[in-house]
């Protein structure tokens, strides 16, 4: 949904998480959600209520709309994470199970 | 950690709060949840100053004005906590906050003599049909992401609502060549702001600011509807087309994003949290906390700055906090208060013209009532909980139900994580059309402690006392 | 205002109020009931929703029977409210637990049971100590610091904020009226004949209910009732929505059907101060962590405070007035548990003009033995 202008820091250094499974290269410092609004397709969770199908709204932390499985943890606000190398960013589907 | 002040927050006001009270003799903390200082404003300001010159440029000297706040900043002896969400504040001057650092939260307490809540504004929701789709965010949201990433919207996208960020992110996106593909603007009203004109003289670069702004989108030469009386946003897994009314008219735009913008208003519910007295503001159509000129409220532990005290601009809450930086050193001793006088007297000033300005834009774009209290009964107003007008609208009807606690505990309207942040208002505004009553009568949600989520892990790690005497079955 | 406003003035909107008052409604009585604003000392929003039974009558086995009673009408009593409203109050009797997490706790719980056990008499009283394994069974997501805990048959929850929505939707339903931001100022009190002040407004009736829960203090006082009840804080937690993952509610921990976790069952003397204090709110945490170690992972999305009605014995308090007969009272700190019987028993006896033998352990005399004493 979002992508990178052309004029965009060609000397900040990229770097490479995998979203829905897929490796892909985000400018460092960038938020895991937006690195969702540049490779993740449309929605980013679906609600626990009714299941319907959202994605990031407000980005400064406050609608809660960007949750996401972020390195296996459920339920992160992606606006306030920084992506790190490797990390694995994957959609919040419904209520998170509980782990052992 | 012990501190004469603890600020939260690190935009305009927090920072200027953080010069000015550390310069007065103030051992000062600062807590922010964001990776660096500058608030939503001045977000990532310095790293794209330094990398990304062009974005600079496009971006506009409003946002440059940033640069040496934050080089005073930190020149300054304050300490600085990033990425920490502040999740309660106590009239003992304790501070909990948690750390959200490489995904291991760590929580921790300041213990404050004083503290400062300057945590800014937030967009006021403009709850329409379609508004949770995925492809609708709101225009604060686009421009973070400009700002923190240099990211812009890819494909075909429209910007609705009021408020002059709508129209500064159109300019923006303009000078970026991502121009959207129309403006919708839902409230305006020149001849209601016109008898507040004069005070907006005072700020005469303001309203020449306005007018630039105006002439670059009319330049860009892009469908610009004013004065739009409905708006929905259809599509089954995102959005695809926005459908709109003006004089009687009907439009249908094919969009890929829409964004969405009514003004802002204090983002309150930390300050809200530790109950301090609040009073309804109805020209900006919110709640505010009672202050006094330097930011006092009525507990003697909470200070406000800032547009989380009411909205008063960026130039505005930079002066309300340095008054407040002040003052706080005054009431510590660490001043007395010819110098507090002295010190505090210019930016006191530039607070008053800048006070004196905002009733003209509040009045100028004030929503209009049908933009907070939606009429379509199928209109999600609580995002979390998936809680529709007209269903608030039917129970406080049908209950007889008096206010908004008593709705939110009869429906979980405001019970979702972002714990009433994006329908409180809204909330409000509905039972009080409900009920003939005024916003001020009806009130808002009592907001509570965590206000933001610690894991229950994090709650039990807590370096405080247990009271195991009080909790055994 | 007539002088008949109504046949019954219900003063407090909470569980204990709107149950009794939807009872009575059922029974045609005209009732109006008289609530408190918007904000107010409210236990029946901030309570925790257990409907309970393994805690309740140690040394008093008039209690454990009344409550026997309502906990066995729960079930037809949420089904009924289902009908009548369309609001699901969510009750569940899957049978209940109290988690041990220390020998002494155990011992003290093992000692309870037994009480009353020997104390039910006809009503009986069946219950299970569970060692660890067996309570695993039950529940698999204990941890390894739990030494065991007590189980009944006879425990359940419902959601008691949805109740409290659908007891107002019964009552009006029903003919009942519900009149907000009325709080009462003044009882002019005379035998079968009650003039009530409240939101600048008079109200008359020949029987008035007093069930404003920390309110029945003054208010009995103008009516020629001994109420001594204060507040008791407790204080509560609740997580995000999670998968289903507790079969059955706990004393301090419970799943709600929605999803969320709730962690509460503190007890403080805080006065009427219903804020949270970290402190608590820190301790409730640990337990629940070593109880359910997976709950370490879960965010809290609320925590509240909230203030129990408890009187000094901590027995509910029913009794007509002798001085004002018409004048009633019903107070108790299990708003929820209690519900069904309120709705169903206590608003006949209000009708019937008469409390039953079974209540008299209830009634307002034991508080001057206990003065005298």
């Amino acid at each position: 949904m979002f992508k990178l202008l052309p004029e965009s820091n060609p000397l900040a250094p990229a770097v490479t998480v995998v979203v829905n499974g897929r490796s892909v290269a985000v400018p460092q410092g960038c938020s895991a959600a937006a690195a969702m609004l540049m490779h993740g397709g449309g929605s980013t969770r679906t609600t626990p209520v009714s299941g319907e199908a959202r994605a990031p709204y407000c980005m400064m932390g406050l609608c809660y709309e960007c949750l996401m499985e972020i390195d296996g943890e459920p339920n992160q606000q992606g606006c306030l994470v920084i992506v790190r190398e490797g990390m694995h960013i994957n959609p919040q589907l419904g209520k998170p199970g509980v782990k052992p | 950690m012990q501190t004469d002040l603890a600020i939260i927050g690190a935009g305009p006001a927090g920072l200027s709060a953080a010069i000015s009270a550390t310069a007065a003799g103030l051992k000062v903390v600062v807590l922010d949840e964001q990776p660096v200082p500058g608030g939503q404003i001045y977000r990532n300001i310095e790293t794209l100053a330094a990398t990304r010159p062009a974005h600079l440029q496009w971006l506009g000297p409003d946002y440059a004005a940033g640069l040496p706040l934050l080089r005073h900043f930190h020149e300054c002896a304050a300490t600085y906590l990033p990425m920490a969400q502040v999740w309660q504040v106590g009239h003992d001057g304790r501070v909990y906050y948690r750390r959200n650092v490489a995904n291991e939260g760590a929580v921790g307490i300041v213990h404050a003599r004083k503290v400062l809540i300057a945590t800014g504004a937030m967009e006021r929701p403009l709850p329409v049909p379609g508004w949770t789709l995925p492809g609708v965010m709101s225009c604060g949201a686009a421009q973070t992401l400009l700002k923190a990433s240099g990211l812009a919207p890819d494909g075909r996208f429209v910007l609705a609502g009021s408020g002059p960020l709508l129209l500064l992110l159109a300019a923006q996106l303009i000078r970026a060549g991502r121009p959207p593909a129309a403006i919708l603007e839902t409230s305006y009203d020149f001849w209601g702001a016109l008898p507040h004109l004069p005070g907006m003289l005072g700020l005469p670069g303001y309203l020449l600011k306005g007018l630039g702004l105006l002439r670059e989108i009319r330049a860009a030469a892009l469908p610009f509807y004013r004065g739009v009386t409905r708006l929905e946003i259809k599509g089954r897994e995102r959005a695809r087309e926005i459908e709109f009314e003006v004089d009687g008219r009907s439009f249908i735009e094919a969009v890929d994003l829409v964004f969405l913008h009514q003004g802002v208003v204090p983002n309150g519910n930390l300050a809200l949290s530790t109950d301090i007295r609040h009073h309804w503001d109805d020209l900006q159509k919110c709640f505010r906390p009672e202050l006094d000129a330097a930011g006092r409220s009525s507990s003697d532990m909470v200070r406000v700055a800032g547009d989380a005290g009411g909205i008063v601009g960026a130039v505005g809450a930079a002066a309300m906090g340095e008054v407040a930086g002040l003052a706080a050193a005054a009431d510590l001793g660490s001043i007395d208060a010819a110098e507090f006088e002295s010190r505090a007297a210019a930016a006191r000033q530039l607070l008053t013209r800048h006070r004196a300005a905002r009733p003209f834009l509040d009045r100028l774009y004030r929503p209009r009532q049908q933009w907070v209290a939606p009429t379509d009964p199928d209109t999600v107003i609580c995002r979390c909980e998936e809680i529709r007008a007209g269903d608030v609208r039917h129970l406080v009807a049908a209950q007889n139900c008096p206010g908004p606690n008593q709705m939110k505990s009869f429906m979980r309207c405001g019970m979702g994580p972002c714990q009433g942040r994006l329908c409180g208002l809204t909330a409000v505004e509905l039972i009080a059309e409900t009920r003939g009553q005024t916003p001020a009568e009806i009130g808002y949600y009592r907001i509570r402690a965590p206000i933001k989520p610690v894991t229950l892990g994090d709650m039990a790690a807590l370096d405080v006392p247990s009271r195991h005497d009080a909790v055994n079955p | 205002m007539s002088s008949r406003d109504a046949d019954v003035l219900v003063l407090g909107g909470g569980l204990v109020g709107t149950a009794v008052a939807y009872g009575l409604a059922r029974l045609g009585q005209r009732v109006l009931v008289l609530d408190e604003g918007d904000i107010a000392h409210r236990a029946s929003r901030g309570n925790f929703g257990l409907v309970w039974v393994q805690s309740k009558g140690f040394g008093v086995p008039e209690y454990q029977r009344w409550t026997r009673r309502s906990a066995d009408d729960w079930a037809d009593f949420s089904a009924e409210l289902l009908s009548e409203t369309g609001v699901a109050s969510g009750h569940e009797r899957p049978g209940g637990v109290t988690i041990c997490l220390n020998e002494e706790e155990l011992e003290r719980r093992r000692k309870r049971m037994e009480q009353l056990h020997l104390e039910a008499g006809e009503t009986q009283f069946q219950y299970e100590m569970l060692n660890p394994a067996e309570l695993k069974k039950l529940i698999p997501a204990i941890g390894p610091e739990v030494v065991g805990a007590s189980f009944t048959p006879y425990d359940g929850h419902a959601n008691p904020l949805y109740t409290l929505r659908a007891l107002h939707a019964a009552l009006l339903k029903h003919g009942g009226r519900y009149q907000p931001n009325a709080r009462v100022t003044a009882v002019d009190a005379r035998p079968g004949d009650f003039r009530v002040s409240a939101g600048g407004h008079s109200y008359a009736a020949p029987k008035v209910v007093l069930a404003a829960g920390l309110g029945n203090k003054e208010l009995g006082a103008m009516v020629g009732l001994n109420v001594p009840v204060r507040p008791v804080r407790g204080q509560i937690i609740v997580t995000e929505r999670m998968q289903p993952v507790l079969p059955m509610p706990t004393l301090m921990i419970r799943q709600t059907v929605e999803g969320t976790i709730m962690i509460g069952e503190s007890r403080e003397e805080s006065g009427f101060d219903d804020t949270t204090s970290p402190e608590i709110v820190h301790t409730l945490a640990q337990r629940a962590v070593k109880t359910f170690p997976f709950l370490r992972h879960a965010r809290i999305v609320r925590s509240w405070g909230a203030l129990r009605v408890m009187s000094t014995d901590g027995l509910p308090v029913y009794e007509q007035s002798v001085q004002f007969p018409g004048a009633f009272v019903c107070t108790c700190h299990s708003g929820v548990t209690l519900a069904a019987a309120h709705a169903r028993h206590y608003a006949r006896y209000v009708v019937e003009g008469a409390l039953p033998a079974e209540l008299a352990r209830f009634s307002t005399g034991r508080f001057n033995v206990q003065a005298a004493a």
